[in-house]
């Protein structure tokens, strides 16, 4: 039996990490996620697990490690923030590429500039196309349990991608929740011993991993990479339902609410989607018909999925906690519109951009998109496709 | 299987673009890559081996200390044996084309 701990977003995400221990950790520690890097180092020196922790100069230096570590054939894991996943970002297609299921937590942090340490997602957003799993994370029960799910899901054979878990700077990172702990051996249990693919520490089997790839071979590697992803988000399904199997917790590509019968709905991930249920409970009290769509899984993307869950809608509101610059709307917001359109829904829907830098989104704030999504229920019209939240004009 | 065939489908081949078979870069024709050929001049060859010392590809072929042959397969000619041949032995040739030097 697990047992009820508070615990800070960063200290549940260390407390995973040493329950999995790891092979490897080479990290670079970054606001906010630093106090994950420093407690997971505690447990180092403690010996409390037994990770080979390397410390490196920077996170560039951090992934390019890792890669290594797991290439090699270990169970690997990293922590970074922002500006740290941004200097990794090089190595990100390369760990993906090498199909290497590397653990990354990713405390969601506005990118530069101007500096900002608060939350947004321009940091996970800006690598969408690497080739990682992202999972998101509402709390810290969630950022808890997505770690532990992330290791079981990109060590499947029939995936073996990197997987991002994300949860949001300092709202979740450092708020202290109630969480339920599983027990170590429990979770060890569920995620296996680590059964590595073609290590390069295997003498007798030596292979080439990363030479030059031209114009004779590069596309069916890249074809046989894009093959990977239906079948990742089949497993993101099981091993959360399997999750549940065992700890009681379920967890699926999506949490909707209200749905089934919403006229309007927003699309929301991480910490702002929990403040959207509780104005989806005011707006209801009110006989409004409103639904949420909490999106856990960015990648792969479930666009099938998102566009049946929105099908009866008559307005939705996609929240981007980035922005897409030049584009003219949020990247979550192009990729609902397409699988939207593709999916031959004619459903009105705009976006809205809101909580950069750490911006805080208040029920208020959240309850505006409602209204405005009333109108366009309302009309069938959309006057502006995206606008800023709480912006000051 | 020591090379991926040419027309290997994406299916056939590993995952994540590797090499299992270790060591198979000589079987990698690279030829095509060329568009200027060394010719070499055996009479006026001192066989000091400076070309093969900087040939990039290993692609001179020697035997018994003495240059015997430049390998068609694996020169993507660059030059760089002419350059450095202090006798001015061996000439670019414009053209990928390069005949098969017989081992001597």
């Amino acid at each position: 039996m697990g047992q009820l701990q508070p615990l800070e977003g960063n200290l549940a995400v260390a407390e995973a990490m040493r329950q999995i221990n790891p092979d490897v950790v080479a990290a670079y520690p970054i606001t906010p996620s630093t106090e994950i890097v420093q407690t997971f180092a505690n447990f180092v020196a403690d010996g409390e697990v037994d990770t080979n922790y390397v410390a490196v100069e920077s996170e560039h230096s951090a992934m390019s490690a890792c890669t290594a570590a797991a290439a090699a054939g270990g169970r690997v894991m990293n922590v970074t923030s922002a500006n740290g996943l941004a200097l990794m970002w090089e190595i990100l297609y390369i760990t993906a590429s090498f199909r290497q299921p590397v653990i990354l937590t990713v405390v969601n942090r506005a990118l530069s500039g101007n500096i900002n340490i608060h939350c947004d997602h321009s940091d996970t957003m800006g690598t969408r196309d690497a080739g990682w799993i992202q999972l998101y994370s509402e709390n810290v029960q969630e950022c808890y349990d997505n770690l532990i799910q992330a290791v079981a899901i990109g060590e499947r054979m029939d995936v073996r991608l990197p997987v991002m878990s994300c949860l949001d700077g300092f709202l979740v990172s450092h708020s202290y929740e109630m969480l339920e702990v599983e027990d170590d051996e429990a979770v060890r249990e569920w995620i296996g011993p680590y059964k590595p693919n073609e290590p390069l520490l295997d003498v007798e089997n030596p292979y080439t991993m990363g030479p030059i790839d031209l114009y004779d071979y590069y596309i069916e590697h890249k074809y046989s990479q894009w093959q990977a992803y239906p079948a990742a988000k089949q497993a993101v399904i099981e091993e959360g339902k399997r999750f549940g199997e065992t700890f009681g917790r379920e967890y699926g590509l999506m949490e909707t609410l209200g749905l089934d019968d919403a006229d309007i709905a927003v699309v929301a991930m991480s910490s702002a989607a929990g403040t959207a249920k509780d104005v989806v409970d005011k707006l209801r009290d009110e006989g409004v018909k409103a639904g949420l769509l909490k999106l856990r899984c960015f990648r792969p993307f479930p666009g099938e999925e998102i566009a049946a869950a929105l099908a009866g809608c008559k307005a939705v509101c996609v929240m981007d906690r980035a922005a897409s610059f030049g584009a003219g709307s949020g990247p979550l917001f192009h990729e609902i519109a397409a699988a939207m359109y593709t999916g031959g829904q004619t459903v009105p829907i705009n976006n809205v951009i809101y909580g950069l830098g750490g911006r805080t989104v208040k029920p208020a704030d959240i309850e505006s998109v409602y209204r405005g999504l009333m109108e366009i229920a309302d009309t069938g019209k959309v006057e502006q496709v995206c606008t800023w939240l709480s912006v000051r004009e | 299987m020591r090379v991926y065939p040419p027309d290997a489908k994406w299916h056939e081949m590993a995952d994540g673009g590797v090499i299992p078979q270790a060591g198979n870069a000589e079987e990698y024709d690279v030829s095509g890559w060329r568009s200027a050929h060394p010719v070499r001049d055996d009479e006026c060859c001192i066989q000091c081996l400076f070309c093969w010392i900087y040939c990039p590809d290993n692609s001179v072929l020697v035997k018994d200390q003495k240059v015997v042959a430049l390998d068609p397969k694996h020169c993507k000619g660059c030059g760089i044996c002419a350059q450095v041949c202090p006798k001015d032995c061996i000439t670019m040739q414009p053209g990928g084309d390069m005949p098969e030097e017989e081992d001597k």
